[in-house]
């Protein structure tokens, strides 16, 4: 048992982070896929995870959006825990309770879109408002109008998310994740599944984002040029640890560790 | 259970033993004359023919829909009505075999429609007759999906014998009432045919899912 | 005597015993569809011992004969303080035992529910009742529907078997008109034809056509 006395019950002092991974380790039986990972990002910074299959960069955005349990370490979300709670003056796991609280100012967004078939594109992006944070009616279908108005699916409103390109439905469930007003938003792979044509829908969208929100993102891709693009921070991960981070200009352009550059210009090579 | 009486139990047990005999016996012949009406109604419905198709789907359609208890009284007494007479024996299994012979056909169907296309194309370009096509190419590949949905009809027909009581077959229900109807007892000997039916049926359904998964690892998941 | 002075002679008990399966069938369904989503959830829970509990349900109603479970519940039961009327008796030990069988088609409707959507529950907050509620049943149903009309048919085949215990349903009936007229090709024929227009031309028709409706307003149509 890891001694939880070593983690401060809240962040605090001037410029603390958005996300705080400090020490976080996850495995599976005895596969290690993240190793006492520390990773900070600050508020309204746009971080971009990279790097090969199994290196644990799905994990870290499934982790921050606690689908996946963690064994060792603490994940603090805007200076408090998010994996754990304080008790007796200790960190302890988060009960069910506390965390369905604590995970509310995270967003997701997966590859498979995951949108909820039953409803329509404007019934999603209300769902969560009505459900979860108990807003009227008519204050959720303001708040969903608008974000839909912002992602380019207005006119679609009514539509189920069967009749809509993948482009699409991305793009709705951007502005699903959106009508939570999450603190932060996570991008897993969103362009994966998506047919070469609209992946620019989706990135336009980011975009968008990224330029007229303060809102703190991160997102796994393997669209390295538009991650360069929009990005603050990149972090190449390998075997569950950050092998090199920094600016998209430097990261991409001077590549200092050599499984960085390998890794770069096998995806290069694929392009 | 305060009212349980452990000798009664135990000398009613020797003849719930010989029915059982019955019942497995039942169950097995009923399911012998299932599986191969099955394959006749299966094979059927693939002739050319427009008519016998149709006809022989609304027959199995009708057996299927239709209650197993019926059935079985209607073959009962429909002979005595037109000058044959069945055994009871003799009726119910008609009856039971004709019941799920229907269901069985189902099954086939499946199964029968599971293998690729292609198959059949390969036959008719080797110039197989439709004899040897069914027997040598089709039914062997259409064996594997079907053996689960054969085998959970193997635990029904099993577990189906004690409606033949209703004629008089001389199976566990049968003993069960007999017992109960002249001990005035009812609490033990149906207690126990339910135990006797459990301690067959629930091994029974778990042998056929191991087997369906060791089949499965057989044919590389298919 | 001719089938059709047959049929008019013995109408009105055909019909008296026709309401009767009718009235079994529907409170037999409606029994085994409530004990099917209890059960069918308890079975889901992560406590072993409400998982052990259904579990015990639907093996003992699915590994014996409905006919001894009916047996059971009218002769035995009575012997434990509860004694029940054979009507219902009889529609108890019909949903009691198809319901068995619904809690396992509950349970396929719900995990063939693909893992993406729990995950996008989730993610907006979404408290695991009124993710159940409102995202993962509605998307079982349709699933599960299809074998449900299935079910339904078994169901209705299943009420015959009250007659056994004397309750006075359309099987009784026919057994009666053949006792007092030895007519038995007549007699059981007409309730043959009874069950399989009940079966083919209402239950399976009304099934197809609530599949229909699920699937437009999931927006599959």
């Amino acid at each position: 048992m890891e001694d939880m006395s070593q983690y401060p019950l809240e962040l605090t002092g001037p410029d603390v982070p958005m996300v705080r991974f400090m020490n976080v380790t996850k495995s599976y039986g005895a596969l290690t896929v993240l190793d006492s990972l520390d990773l900070d990002v600050s508020e309204g910074e746009m971080v971009t995870v990279i790097g090969p299959s199994g290196s644990g960069k799905t994990t870290v955005l499934r982790m921050l959006m606690t689908l996946e349990t963690i064994n060792g370490g603490v994940i603090y979300v805007d200076g408090k825990p998010l994996t754990h709670m304080g008790k007796n003056g200790v960190l302890v796991p988060a009960d069910p309770k506390y965390l369905r609280l604590a995970r509310s100012s995270i967003g997701m967004c997966f590859q498979h879109f995951n949108l909820f078939p039953h409803m329509t594109a404007l019934q999603n992006c209300m769902e969560g408002p009505m459900q979860v944070l108990g807003l009227p009616k008519n204050e959720a279908r303001e708040r969903s109008e608008e974000l839909l108005s912002m992602v380019g699916m207005i006119d679609k409103k009514d539509q189920h998310p069967s009749r809509l390109s993948g482009g699409q439905q991305q793009r709705v469930a951007i502005a699903r994740a959106l009508a939570m007003r999450p603190k932060v938003m996570l991008f897993d792979e969103v362009t994966s599944a998506l047919d070469p044509e609209v992946i620019g829908e989706v990135t336009g969208v980011i975009r968008k984002l990224v330029a007229e929100h303060n809102l703190t993102m991160l997102m796994v891709t393997h669209q390295m040029a538009f991650a360069r693009d929009i990005s603050d921070r990149v972090c190449f991960f390998y075997q569950g640890k950050i092998e090199e981070q920094g600016a998209p200009e430097s990261l991409f352009g001077n590549p200092q560790r050599e499984r960085t550059q390998q890794f770069l210009s096998a995806v290069k090579a694929a392009d | 259970m305060f009212d349980w009486r452990w000798d009664f139990a135990f000398e009613i047990l020797p003849r719930f033993l010989q029915a059982m005999l019955n019942t497995l016996a039942a169950a097995g012949v009923g399911y012998g004359i299932a599986v191969v009406l099955g394959l006749v109604f299966a094979l059927a419905q693939r002739t050319p023919s427009r008519i016998v198709t149709i006809v022989v789907r609304e027959c199995v359609e009708f057996i299927r829909s239709t209650p197993l208890v019926l059935q079985i009284f209607f073959v009962f007494f429909v002979g005595p009505q037109f000058g044959i007479r069945l055994s009871p024996w003799v009726a119910g299994m008609i009856a039971i075999g004709l019941h799920y012979s229907a269901y069985l056909s189902e099954v086939y169907r499946g199964g029968l429609d599971s293998v690729p296309k292609g198959q059949w194309e390969a036959c008719t370009a080797l110039n197989l007759s439709t004899t040897k096509t069914y027997f040598r190419v089709i039914i062997p590949q259409a064996l594997p999906p079907s053996l689960a949905g054969m085998g959970n009809y193997l635990v029904g027909i099993f577990k189906d014998t004690p409606m033949l009581s209703v004629i008089g077959v001389a199976e566990l229900m049968q003993a069960a009432n007999g017992i109960g109807g002249s001990h005035y007892r009812y609490l033990e000997p149906y207690t126990m045919v339910g135990i006797i039916f459990l301690a067959i049926s629930l091994p029974a359904a778990g042998l056929i899912r191991v087997f369906e998964a060791w089949m499965r690892k057989k044919l590389g998941m298919n | 005597m001719s089938y059709w002075e047959f049929l008019a002679q013995n109408a009105p008990r055909y019909l008296d015993g026709t309401l009767v399966t009718i009235a079994q069938f529907f409170l037999s369904a409606t029994l085994a569809i409530l004990v099917a989503l209890t059960a069918g959830l308890m079975k889901m829970s992560r406590n072993a011992a409400v998982r052990w509990t259904a579990g015990t349900y639907i093996e003992i109603f699915r590994g014996t004969s409905l006919l001894i479970q009916l047996y059971w519940i009218f002769f035995v039961l009575p012997l434990f303080g509860l004694t029940l009327d054979k009507f219902y008796a009889g529609f108890v030990a019909v949903g009691l035992n198809l319901g068995a069988y619904g809690a396992e088609l509950v349970r396929g409707g719900i995990q063939s529910v693909p893992k993406g959507q729990w995950e996008a529950a989730y993610a907006i907050s979404m408290s695991p009742a009124k993710r159940m509620y409102r995202i993962i049943l509605p998307q079982a149903f349709l699933n599960m529907l299809p074998p449900w009309g299935n079910l339904m048919i078994e169901l209705l085949k299943a009420t015959a078997l009250v007659s056994l215990i004397s309750v006075t349903d359309l099987m009784f009936e026919a057994k009666q008109i053949n006792g007092s007229t030895f007519l038995s090709a007549q007699a059981f024929g007409t309730a043959l034809i009874i069950y399989y227009i009940f079966a083919r031309l209402i239950v399976t028709p009304f099934m197809r056509w609530l599949e229909r409706v699920m699937a437009r307003k999931m927006g599959r149509a």
